[in-house]
């Protein structure tokens, strides 16, 4: 699948988890720059993509990515 | 079942006109997704949860320290949370010759946190009991070997039952059940405890917080009493009035075989007390034929409280219902396997709970299981006999329509009460009535047995409940006052009262009762008070009606000029 195509698709994800319609993200986009992505939401976060994609991450890489752009190339990745 | 995600949106709503209720999380691993759906799902169910959190794995020390912030938070309810993940490194830990013995060791500590918690605080404690696993050290072979995890597992799980038999204010969150209908690999997610040390998965969270809001909410007073059902298609398969007796799906016909088990269930709700009515589109006599004549039938007409079969619109029926049985809408479950009956009674009486069903009724049961519609806070053996009490009333009803003057049916009734304090034989069922009256309580303040036994004997109070039979039966114990001894004022605690025995001048025989507590001890006034709630309107001209004067929103009455009022009932001390 497409990187754009993949970041609009978690972009609704993030919207809906963290209750907040005017969340736009792209691929330089951290956890800082999100008031409402916290370490508790990250796992919200993270659970809502396996779901939506029918995949499975490993512990290693949800602990290493450091922004959007590295979630996209793990779902990439599957 | 909502999804954690919506369920935790919940947070940011106005919680303001919700019941607070003060809730304390303790846990031996993360809780905050637990506190936060426990928090969400709630107020789904009404409930403003105040919640305080401890910080993770500080369970000894917040218990155990009666100075800590857990004390001072005084909650009415302290939440324990020890998974089956911790419980096994404690036990690897343990000594392989003290291992037969760990259950035993971990139940005591339990009794333990419920001792010291509720010898320094008026709470209520809720344990989780443990997901079982098999950690196959030893295979299947564990069930042969005492020293075993899974035997010792097992082990604390039926002594948790056996410690909340023991303790009344000690109840257990069935998480095993909850985690056998999910599974381990769905209600545990390994990934997340290893990142997080969160050990319930997001799918089984809202469970999780359902089940505790289900026991908080049943120690609360509010729960369900009364089961409505349709027939056709839900209690059997077919419709009666076309299809006939012979061919109406039940027993062996066609998947009859899932309506049998519906009912099967269904009869053991009735037998700890639950009411049974029918509510069916059909001719009565058509209706009742299964009951009567069908040999598969589980149920039989006995079973069943009130029966209205008619055309009527059901929202009406189920208003009728309501009028004969005497208890909220908001305690009936009405079950229908047709969605327009369903919506029309949801948009008609609304506080009535209506379930969906499945469209495939070998599904209803499993679906009905999950919902757990009928938690309760109390269980005495007389409940089962319940509906057999309504259908006296309702005979009754029938007897009063003869008699053309009120007084005339009373007499005839030939009713006695037998009066008595509070002991440890009728406690159950007095703590039962304070945690269930909510109509005929005019300060609905609960309690639970353990406080029940301790007013007993209490030197400041006097304490008096009242059973009430008739002619046509036993109504059991259906009154309880608590008096509150103040110089020379006796100050009504408690009056409550089972809304089944309205109408029968059991107030007044209560009055007279009070007076003359009051005059053999020597109290001259005689201080009563109305807290209004949201159920209790039907006493809220109660003093007044029997002559007591309000001032500063209290209502008095002069001992000493009292007249005795009327009443048709014999006292039988």
């Amino acid at each position: 699948m497409e990187k754009t195509q993949i970041l609009s698709e978690i972009n609704e994800i993030f919207k809906d988890v963290l209750d907040n319609d005017e969340i736009l993200i792209n691929e330089a986009t951290k956890a800082s720059d999100i008031d409402e992505w916290d370490s508790l939401s990250h796992i919200q976060l993270v659970v809502a993509i396996e779901k939506y994609f029918k995949i499975k991450f490993s512990s290693s890489e949800i602990r290493e990515w450091k922004d959007v752009g590295e979630m996209i190339k793990s779902i990439q990745s599957k | 079942m909502k999804s954690f995600n919506e369920i935790k949106k919940n947070l940011k709503k106005d919680f303001s006109s919700l019941k607070k209720i003060r809730v304390a999380v303790v846990g031996d691993s993360s809780t905050q997704f637990l506190t936060q759906s426990l928090r969400g799902y709630a107020y789904e169910e009404g409930y403003d949860f105040e919640i305080y959190e401890a910080d993770f794995d500080q369970i000894e020390r917040q218990i155990f320290d009666t100075s800590s912030s857990l004390y001072e938070f005084k909650p009415e309810f302290v939440i324990i949370f020890q998974g089956t993940q911790k419980l096994i490194k404690k036990f690897y830990k343990v000594d392989k010759s003290n291992a037969t013995t760990f259950s035993e060791e971990h139940i005591k500590t339990v009794e333990n946190f419920y001792f010291t918690l509720t010898n320094n605080l008026k709470t209520k404690v809720i344990y989780f009991n443990f997901s079982e696993i098999n950690d196959n050290v030893f295979g299947n072979f564990s069930t042969k070997v005492e020293q075993s995890f899974t035997y010792q597992l097992r082990k604390i799980n039926f002594e948790l039952m056996n410690l909340s038999i023991r303790n009344k204010n000690f109840f257990t969150m069935d998480y095993c059940a909850i985690s056998s209908m999910f599974g381990k690999q769905k209600s545990f997610d390994s990934k997340i405890y290893y990142i997080t040390d969160m050990v319930l998965s997001l799918d089984v969270l809202p469970w999780v917080a359902k089940n505790i809001t289900d026991i908080i909410s049943a120690i609360s007073g509010k729960f369900k009493k009364c089961l409505i059902l349709d027939l056709d298609n839900t209690m059997w398969g077919g419709i009666i009035g076309d299809d006939g007796i012979e061919n109406i799906q039940i027993g062996d016909l066609g998947i009859g075989k899932a309506f049998t088990e519906l009912q099967l269930w269904i009869k053991q709700l009735k037998e700890r007390g639950i009411i049974l009515a029918v509510c069916s589109k059909n001719n009565e006599s058509t209706a009742k034929e299964p009951f009567e004549k069908h040999p598969d039938m589980v149920l039989s007409l006995n079973d069943i409280a009130v029966f209205v079969a008619n055309w009527d619109n059901k929202a009406d029926n189920i208003r009728y219902i309501q009028s004969v049985l005497n208890i909220g809408f908001d305690s009936m479950v009405f079950l229908d396997d047709n969605p327009f009956e369903r919506n029309m009674v949801r948009t008609h009486v609304p506080d009535v709970l209506v379930p969906e069903l499945p469209e495939d009724p070998s599904l209803y049961l499993e679906h009905l299981l999950e919902l757990n519609l009928f938690e309760t806070a109390s269980f005495s053996e007389e409940d089962g006999d319940r509906t057999k009490q309504y259908q006296e009333e309702a005979g009754r009803v029938v007897a009063q329509k003869s008699f053309t003057n009120e007084d005339d049916f009373l007499a005839d009734l030939n009713m006695i009460s037998e009066v008595k304090g509070f002991n440890k034989f009728n406690a159950p069922r007095v703590a039962q009535l304070s945690q269930r009256s909510n109509q005929f309580n005019l300060r609905t303040v609960r309690y639970t047995e353990d406080d029940i036994e301790k007013l007993s004997s209490s030197k400041e109070h006097a304490s008096l409940s009242f059973t009430l039979k008739d002619k046509f039966g036993d109504n059991g114990l259906i009154s309880v006052i608590i008096l509150l001894k103040q110089k020379d004022t006796m100050f009504i605690d408690t009056w409550l009262m089972s809304c089944r025995v309205l109408k029968r001048g059991m107030e007044n025989f209560t009055l007279n009762t009070i007076i003359k507590i009051a005059r053999e001890n020597g109290f001259s006034t005689i201080c009563g008070e109305y807290i209004p709630t949201s159920k209790n309107a039907m006493v809220q001209d109660h003093y007044a009606r029997l002559g007591f004067v309000e001032e500063n929103s209290k209502w008095y009455l002069n001992v000493s000029n009292y007249q005795e009022k009327k009443c048709f009932i014999t006292a039988n001390y």
